[in-house]
Order: structure tokens, then sequence, then C-alpha cells
């Protein structure tokens, strides 16, 4: 008689389908899984120490960096708590520019996230699909910040520069002629504002193509179905938010449960599952898409017809304007200190949660009264999410292990931190 | 929002009495301080009790208190005028066969040095709440796990206990979680150095890759400064 026994196999950390540097050490009886033991830190960097060897506001762009698929809903999480603890208020035109530029971040982050999704599945297409509609957000983080990916845009008492007029163009060149040029420009005459809103009208099309290709497709539904079931209560107990949890059917939603930025004055709604298996997530986050589409499209109203500072004009925070530090000396002196020793927080401490687009994201806080976090905490969601592996895991195939990462939308860059 | 928080308040006031050594309430955040024999007590409470039902651990994270309040640069202005810049702290090189007793703290600290902070979510409730408890032994500093009240707790304390040392009681599998195989020390220790204690390279005479202590010296960039000269910003908002 052979003696049987479970084997382990080893998964990533250089797979296609671990999204990143994902270690799976896996123990296999047959095909099946009984143990997934997910190993992480490969991306590990030290944010959180080295937060606290710098300035409050030279940090900003290490959030970036964390979730690098969801830039600015770093960023805010990161600003909300400095101003919990500041007590400043942001002017309202900042509100709104951060409100649209989540949702702007949420749908780059779904997108990125069902094109990964569905490659890991067999769904080439979609790749292609949603790489084409995230170029056009990404023009509009580089209009508004001068970067496509790591912006650096929101800054503690607003955010770094009001909207642009115009936006950038696309240039002739040897391999683009000036046909080609014109109707690359076509969308782009008029300001970010105009560019966004042709974006909104085009984009609710763009959603009903992605779901002809996938959400009757008989093999995605296959693949999809019933895999990585999680019950209510358990999503609540391993610490599930964001669409993984709306997924098991709570209707939990930062934005409008606890509301932050401008999210108390728009209307929108929070698509819940009911099952709380993979397809249900899926079916969340494309609804969430179209909310986000929603809210953008109420934001660029709001944003055309009211003006205004989006900037605190405490410069004790916020640099003054350029042109008064030529003949105001105290802007100079604002100037200087801000940009040589930072500005100090009260002593004390605070969490700031916002709805990333994959859950809870929160800054936890504690000053000592100096110009440097004492300890920043950063909670991330795909943390919790990575930690509930093993129990979504456990007795399904290793095939359904790559349509689990899936659905969780793991970033490396978050959970390592 | 507020006003719940009071409730809360209150209500913690009358049925946990005894359990917690204070209760503050500041920026419409509740923070709870419990000495570590009620922390299973308290922790279960608020995840059952009737009118509390904590049903999410949030986050958890340690924090080490040593270098609180402490500056890197005086600015109190004296008859002398101010000290200038920073030296650069002297630091020994990393020796490997002492690496497990250097891990030790090296100097008394006065008061607890450690402390586990819990944020628990009450989505029935919409509520927040912040719990601390501090280490007794700042030498050995151990806390009782509240995996068994909220999973979510099993991969937190791994990190708190991989970042800071911290052990936790009864931890299912407390093994260390963000770091490399083999890495010595706990990094976020405000007694670690910034750019570590070793480096790595591949070393083309053993044909392998190597641990070497760090050569680079980490320069001082902005000093730590505490002011207390500086009038508030948060008064300075309301008074305009």
């Amino acid at each position: 008689m052979p003696e049987i026994r479970n084997f382990t196999l080893n998964f990533g950390p250089a797979h296609p389908a671990a999204h990143g540097v994902l270690r799976l050490v896996l123990e296999m009886d047959g095909e099946m899984i009984v143990r997934a033991d997910p190993h992480i830190g490969l991306l590990h960097r030290g944010t959180e120490k080295l937060v606290e060897s710098k300035p409050y506001n030279q940090s900003i762009g290490y959030m970036d960096r964390l979730d690098y698929v969801s830039m600015m809903c770093n960023e805010h999480g990161y600003v909300l708590a400095i101003e919990k603890l500041l007590g400043i208020e942001v002017p309202i035109r900042a509100q709104y520019i951060r409100t649209m530029f989540d949702e702007i971040t949420r749908i780059l982050n779904h997108l990125l996230w069902i094109a990964g999704h569905s490659l890991d599945v067999g769904a080439m297409t979609m790749f292609l699909y949603a790489f084409r509609e995230r170029e056009d957000l990404m023009d509009a983080y580089e209009a508004v910040s001068g970067a496509r990916l790591h912006a650096t845009y929101y800054r503690p008492g607003g955010v770094n520069r009001d909207l642009p007029d115009s936006m950038p163009q696309y240039e002739k060149t040897r391999w683009r002629d000036e046909a080609e040029v014109k109707r690359q420009n076509a969308n782009r005459q008029g300001s970010l504002l105009d560019f966004l809103e042709d974006f909104t009208n085009r984009f609710p099309g763009k959603v009903d193509e992605y779901e002809t290709l996938l959400t009757d497709n008989r093999i995605w539904k296959q693949r999809l179905v019933g895999v990585g079931v999680v019950s209510p209560e358990r999503a609540l107990q391993m610490g599930f938010t964001g669409p993984m949890l709306r997924g098991s059917g709570f209707a939990w939603d930062l934005r409008k449960k606890q509301p932050y930025a401008a999210y108390s004055q728009i209307d929108f709604d929070i698509p819940v599952g009911t099952n709380g298996d993979s397809y249900d997530r899926y079916l969340v986050r494309i609804e969430e898409m179209r909310q986000s589409n929603r809210i953008i499209k109420q934001c660029i109203d709001w944003l055309r017809h009211h003006q205004g500072p989006v900037r605190s004009d405490n410069h004790k925070v916020t640099p003054p304007k350029r042109a008064d530090m030529k003949h105001d000396m105290e802007a100079l002196i604002h100037h200087f200190k801000l940009m040589t020793e930072g500005y100090c927080l009260p002593e004390g401490e605070a969490y700031a949660a916002i709805e990333h687009p994959k859950g809870e994201f929160a800054c936890y806080l504690i000053s000592d009264g100096a110009n440097k976090p004492y300890r920043l905490k950063i909670r991330a969601p795909g943390f919790a999410h990575l930690s509930g592996m093993n129990e979504m895991a456990r007795g399904h195939m290793l095939s359904d292990v790559v349509a689990i990462i899936g659905s969780q939308d793991i970033v490396f860059g978050e959970v390592d931190r | 929002m507020s006003s719940k928080i009071e409730e809360l308040q209150t209500y913690l006031n009358t049925h946990l009495e005894g359990k917690f050594t204070s209760s503050v309430l500041a920026l419409g955040e509740l923070t709870l301080e419990i000495p570590a024999r009620s922390w299973l007590d308290v922790c279960n409470f608020l995840r059952h009790d009737e009118q509390t039902q904590f049903e999410q651990l949030s986050d958890l994270c340690g924090v080490d208190y040593i270098a609180y309040g402490k500056a890197e640069w005086d600015t109190h202005a004296s008859s002398t005028g101010f000290s200038r810049a920073v030296q650069a702290p002297s630091v020994d090189p990393f020796d490997f066969d002492q690496a497990k007793i250097k891990d030790e703290p090296s100097e008394a600290v006065a008061g607890k040095r450690f402390a586990v902070v819990v944020h628990l979510l009450s989505i029935k409730r919409n509520r927040r709440i912040r719990l601390r408890t501090f280490c007794e032994d700042n030498a050995y500093p151990v806390v009782p796990s509240v995996v068994r009240i909220w999973n979510s707790a099993n991969w937190y304390e791994r990190e708190a206990f991989d970042l800071f040392g911290i052990m936790f009681n009864h931890h299912p599998d407390l093994r260390r979680i963000l770091t490399d195989y083999g890495f010595i020390g706990h990094p976020l220790r405000k007694d670690f150095p910034l750019a570590g204690q070793v480096e790595m390279r591949y070393d083309p005479l053993q044909k392998r890759v190597i641990y070497e202590p760090v050569s680079i010296v980490t320069q001082p960039g902005v000093p730590r400064v505490i002011r207390q000269d500086q009038p508030s910003i948060a008064s300075q908002e309301r008074d305009n």
C-alpha cells in the first residue's frame, strides 16, 4: 500500500497571476487546496518607518506608491488625518475636486482590476479594452498634476492647484500624421472639465461593452459563480471592507455612512451582492464604476458653476502665492519655514478612514507636537483581504486560487507597505 | 455623530467601571486605555454587548513610545542663540554574533515603552472606538491575543510582532510577516536605524548572496522639532 500524503506547491512570487509579488505556499490534496499560506513582504519598503523621518508634506508622495493603482485615494486618507489633527477647513471647491478625483481613481482602479482579473481567468480582450479607457483618465491625472500615476496632488488644506483650462495635446510625429492627430485631439479642445464630461458621456457605453463580454459569458460564470464564497458573518470577522464586504450583502460604504469631502452633497447608490461569491463581487464593482461615473458628472456640474480657492489660506500649512512672496516679507518667511522645516502638528492622535476603491483605507497618525509624524499606521484594505485567503481558498481547485486572488483585487504596494 | 460617541462613553463608564484606566474623547474619537490584565475582558464585552457590538477589528498596531516628545533641535531662544544643525548619531557597526543581545533595549526607559492600539468598528451602530494597552515589561512585551474575538487580528498581530517584537499570548501562528526570511531585529522600534543594519549583495567569489553591515551613513535631513512657541494652528483658525 503506497503512502498517500499531501504535497506542497509554491505559487509565485513571480507568477503572472500573483498580481505582483505574492508567494503562496499551497498544501494540496491532489488538485484541491487544503491550506493556503500567503507569504507577503516581498515589496516591503518600510513606508511607515520612512514617514517618521520626514516632515509631513514630504511624505505625500509615499502614499501614491502604496496602492499604486489608486494613487489619489491614498493621498486623501493621509491628508485627511493631518487635517483632522490640525483642525483646518478645506475650501468647498477643493472638496469637490477631491471627490471627483477620488471617483476617477475608483474607475482607474476597477478598470485595472477587471483587466487583470479577466486576464487571469482567460479573457484577453478585456485587458485591451480596460487600458483604452484608463488612458483617458490618466490624461486627466496628467493635466492636473503633471504626472500620469504618482500625482502628489492632494495637500493638507486643499489640492495643489486649480483645474487647468486646457488639455495637453497630441503632436504630429513620424508615426502619427496630421489627420490622426486631429482625431486624437478632437475632445481635448476645451478645459479638463470638458474632456471629463466627454468621457462620462462615453463611459457607460464602454461598461456595457465589458458586460456584454463577461456578465453572461458561460466560461466567466463557470470560473466565478460559487467560488470564494464569504458569508456575511465571516466577512466581518475577517476584517473585509469595500466591495468584499458589499459582495456579501452589507450596504456599508464610508462615503454614505461617514461622509468626507463632498460626498454628503452627492447622489449615488451603493450596490450590494447577495451570495458573497466572486461573481457577486464582480457585479458590485461593475456597478460601482457606473455610480462613480454618476458622481463625476455631478462634480463636473458643480465645479463649472462655482469658482473659489482650492487651498486653505492658512499659510502655516499651505504655501503662499508666488506673487505675494515678491513683496510681502511675511509670505516669504512662511514659504521658507514651510519648505524647510514644515509645520508642527498639535499633540494628539487621529484615525481618518476613507472608502478606497478596495475597501477601508485609513491612516492612524500619532503626533507628539513635532514637524514629523511620531507614528503613522496605514490600514490597508488588501492586507485584511489577503489574510482571508486561506479560508476563501480552502476546498477549491488550484485554478480557483487565481480567480480568488483576482476577485480580492490585491495590490502589493499597499499590502506590504 | 459626536453625541453618539458621548453616549457610548457614558455607557462604557458605567458598564466597564474599573476595567480601564482612562477614557478620552478627542477630535470625535473615543480612546480607552486598558491595563493588560483586563484587555480580553473589555474586548469581549465590546464585541458581544448589545449596546456596543463592535463586530469588526479595523486595525491593530504597535507603537513604540521610547522617543515620544524628544526633539533633535532645541528651538527655545536663549542669550546664546539657537543651537545649530544636528549631529549625525554615532552608530556601531552591526555585529552578527552580538545581534541577538543587541536586540534587547539598550537604555533603561522610564515608564512603559510598547503599546498595542486597536481600532474597532461597529457597522450596526456606525461607531468607532480606539483601545490602547501598554505592555508591562519593556524587555519582553506581551499582550493577550484577540484573534479568537476578531479573526482579522491574526495578521495584524503578526505584523506588530514582526515590526515591534511585541508577543501575543495564545496567538495561533506568531511568525514574522513583512520582513525578510531570517531577518534580525524589529525595524519599527525607535532605536532601529532608518537605513537598517545589514545590506545584501551578490558576491561573485562565493557565488551567492551575502549580507554585510550597512556601509552608508544616514545624514540627518530636516531636524525633528517640537515647537511650543508656535501658536496652535487650530486655535488660530478659530480666531479668523
